[in-house]
C-alpha cells in the first residue's frame, strides 16, 4: 500500500520536473519550431477525420435519444438547444480529447518509447540535445493548441449532425433547430470550450511524454507504456474535466453576474 | 592533423583524458560498479575487456554523463563531471564521439541527417555540413548510402554510419561500445583500422569496449602512417614490441581485474584471465 502511494508520489515528482523542464524549453533556443509546426499537422489535420465523425454521430445521437422526451413536452423548438449545450460544454471538449489521447497519446509514447529502447534518446543526449526540449515541448505545445481547434470542429460537426439527424427522422425544420442552436451557445461555454482542450492537450502530451521517455524493459515495455499512457491520460482528462467545469462556473459567475 | 598533435603534446604529460577515481554505482541492491578507478591519458587507447553484464557498458555511460555514479569522481580533461547538470554536461559531450552497441541511429532521419545532426543542432551553415558529412561518409566507406535510411542498411553499415555520427565535430574522446559485436571479420578490421587511424594520426583518445580478442591483437600491434603520397598504412609492430599508447583493463563483476599492457595480461596467470583469453 505504501509502495503504492510512493510510487505516485514519484510519479507525480517526475511529471512535476518533465513539465517545469518543457516550460524552461519553450524559453531557451533553440526551440525547434519546425518541429512544432510538423507535430500540429500530425496531431491536428490527422485527427481531424475521428474528431468530426465522432462529433457527427455524437450530435446525432443526442437528437435521437432526447427528441422524443422534449416532443412529448411539446418543447421541439428547444431541441438543438440541449444538443449545442451539451456539446459545447461537456462532450465535445470530453470526447474529442479522449480520442486524440486514444489516437496520439499511444502514437507519443510508442514513438518516444521505441526511441528509449533502441537508445536513441541516449544517442540525442550525447549528441548534445536535450530531448525535453527537441521531443516534449513540440508535442506538448502542439496539443495545446491543436486540441482546442479540434474541438470546435467537431462541436460544429456534432450541431451539424445533430440538425441532420433531426430533420432526416422527426422531421423538424432546419430553421427551428438553427434558431434554437443560437440560444444555447453562449460566450462564456465557448471560451470553456476553448480553455479545456488547451489543458486537455497540455494533460495528454505531458502523460504520453513521461510514459515514454520512462519506458524500461525492451519491446514489452513499449506496449506497456503505451497502454499506460492511454489510460492515464484518459483518466486525467476525465477528473480534470470535472474540477475545470466546477472552475469555470465559478469564474464566469462572478465576473458576468 | 599533425600540428593538433604538436599542440597537444604539453597538455598528455598534465591532465589524463579521462579519470575514474574510486567510482561506485548499484542499480537496486545489484552493485555493478565497485571502486573502480583508472585512466586514459591523452591519444591512449584504453581497451576494455569483460564478460556479458561486468559494466562495460555502464562505464561508457558514466563518462558521458548518461548515468551518474553513487560515489567516486569520474574527470573529464581535469573537471570533475558528477555534480554536472544536464545543461553543463552538454559542454563536456561536444568534446566527446560515442559509438553506441547498437548503433542508435534515428530512424526517422536520413544518414545524411544523422551524420549530421550534431552540426545541425549547433546551428552550422548547411554547406558546411553537406561537406562534413560527405567527407566522414567517405571515412568509414558508405559515400553511396547517404539518402538511404537506416532500416534499409546493413548492420555493418549501421555501425559505419554511427561512427560517422559520432566521429563527425572532431571529437577529442571517442568511445567504442562493441563496436564490432556481430559483424564479420573484414567489416570488423575496417572498424578496428578506424580506431588505429583516430589514434596514430588524430591523436584521439579512446576507450574501446569489445570482448573479441582479435580486436584486441590489432590495436595493440598495428600502428598507422601516411606514406609521401598521402595514402594510410597499417604498419605491424614486431613480435615482442607492444605499443605504449595503446593498454587494457579488464574487468569482472564491477570490479577491475587488470590494467596494464596487452603483453602484461597474456602473461597473466589469473585463471579467469587466461579462461577468458583462450576461451576454456
Ligand atoms: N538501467 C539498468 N537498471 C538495472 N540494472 C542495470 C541497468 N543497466 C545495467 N544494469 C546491470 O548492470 C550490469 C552491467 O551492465 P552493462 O550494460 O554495463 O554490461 P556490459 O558489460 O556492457 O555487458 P555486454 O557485454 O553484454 O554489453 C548488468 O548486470 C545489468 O544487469
Ligand atoms: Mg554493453
Amino acid at each position: 500500500m505504501l509502495s503504492l502511494a510512493g510510487r505516485i508520489l514519484t510519479e507525480l515528482q517526475e511529471m512535476t520536473l518533465l513539465c517545469w523542464r518543457c516550460l524552461k524549453g519553450l524559453r531557451k533556443q533553440p526551440r525547434y519550431i519546425d518541429e512544432m509546426i510538423f507535430q500540429m499537422d500530425k496531431i491536428g489535420v490527422g485527427s481531424m477525420a475521428i474528431v468530426t465523425l465522432t462529433g457527427f454521430f455524437t450530435g446525432g445521437v443526442l437528437i435521437l435519444q432526447a427528441y422524443p422526451t422534449v416532443q412529448y413536452y411539446g418543447a421541439q423548438a428547444s431541441a438543438g438547444q440541449g444538443v449545442a449545450t451539451t456539446l459545447i460544454r461537456e462532450l465535445g471538449p470530453v470526447l474529442t480529447a479522449l480520442m486524440v489521447a486514444g489516437r496520439v497519446g499511444s502514437a507519443i509514447s510508442a514513438e518516444l518509447g521505441s526511441m528509449v529502447v533502441s537508445q536513441q534518446i541516449d544517442a540525442m543526449r550525447a549528441l548534445g540535445t536535450s530531448p525535453v526540449r527537441k521531443l516534449v515541448t513540440p508535442r506538448v505545445v502542439a496539443l495545446m493548441v491543436t486540441l482546442p481547434l479540434l474541438t470546435i470542429a467537431a462541436d460544429i460537426f456534432g450541431i451539424f449532425g445533430g440538425g441532420v439527424t433531426a430533420r432526416q427522422l422527426y422531421g423538424l425544420d432546419t430553421n427551428v433547430y438553427i434558431q434554437s442552436v443560437r440560444v444555447g451557445v453562449s460566450i462564456e461555454d465557448l471560451m470553456g470550450s476553448i480553455i479545456k482542450p488547451a489543458v486537455f492537450g497540455f494533460l495528454i502530451g505531458l502523460v504520453s511524454c513521461h510514459r515514454g521517455l520512462s519506458t524500461k524493459g525492451g519491446t514489452v515495455g513499449v506496449g506497456l507504456s503505451t497502454t499506460n499512457a492511454v489510460v492515464t491520460s484518459s483518466v486525467c482528462v476525465i477528473v480534470a474535466d470535472f474540477f475545470l467545469s466546477k472552475l469555470l462556473m465559478g469564474l464566469f459567475k462572478s465576473t458576468l453576474f | 592533423m599533425n600540428e593538433d598533435l604538436v599542440g597537444s603534446a604539453p597538455l598528455s604529460f598534465s591532465l589524463p583524458a579521462i579519470e575514474f577515481r574510486d567510482v561506485e554505482l548499484a542499480f537496486d541492491d545489484q552493485v555493478v560498479l565497485d571502486k573502480v578507478s583508472f585512466t586514459v591519458d591523452r591519444g591512449q587507447t584504453k581497451a576494455v575487456l569483460g564478460g556479458s553484464g561486468s559494466g562495460k557498458s555502464t562505464i561508457i555511460n558514466l563518462v558521458l554523463g548518461l548515468i551518474k555514479p553513487d560515489a567516486g569522481e569520474i574527470l573529464i580533461d581535469g573537471e570533475n563531471i558528477v555534480g554536472f547538470d544536464d545543461q553543463e554536461m552538454m559542454e563536456v559531450r561536444r568534446k566527446i564521439g560515442m559509438i553506441f552497441q547498437e548503433g542508435a541511429l534515428f530512424d526517422s532521419l536520413s544518414v545524411y541527417d544523422n551524420v549530421g545532426y550534431r552540426l545541425n543542432e549547433e546551428g552550422i551553415d548547411e554547406d558546411e555540413i553537406e561537406h562534413e558529412v560527405k567527407r566522414m561518409l567517405r571515412f568509414v566507406d558508405l559515400e553511396d548510402a547517404i539518402d538511404k535510411l537506416p532500416s534499409e542498411l546493413s548492420g555493418g553499415m549501421r555501425r559505419r554510419v554511427g561512427i560517422a555520427r559520432a566521429l563527425i565535430g572532431g571529437p577529442s574522446i571517442v568511445l567504442f561500445d562493441e563496436p564490432t559485436a556481430g559483424l564479420d571479420p573484414p567489416t570488423a578490421r575496417t572498424i578496428c583500422e578506424l580506431a588505429i587511424k583516430l589514434r596514430d594520426l588524430e591523436g584521439v583518445s579512446s576507450i574501446f569496449v569489445t570482448h573479441e580478442m582479435t580486436n584486441l591483437t590489432y590495436l595493440a600491434s598495428e600502428y598507422a602512417i601516411v606514406d609521401r603520397k598521402g595514402t594510410v598504412l597499417f604498419a605491424e609492430e614486431g613480435q615482442d614490441l607492444c605499443l605504449l599508447n595503446t593498454e587494457v583493463i579488464m574487468i569482472r563483476r564491477g570490479k577491475i581485474i587488470f590494467d596494464g599492457r596487452i603483453r602484461d595480461l597474456q602473461a597473466s596467470d589469473d585463471p579467469y584471465i587466461r579462461r577468458f583469453l583462450r576461451g576454456k
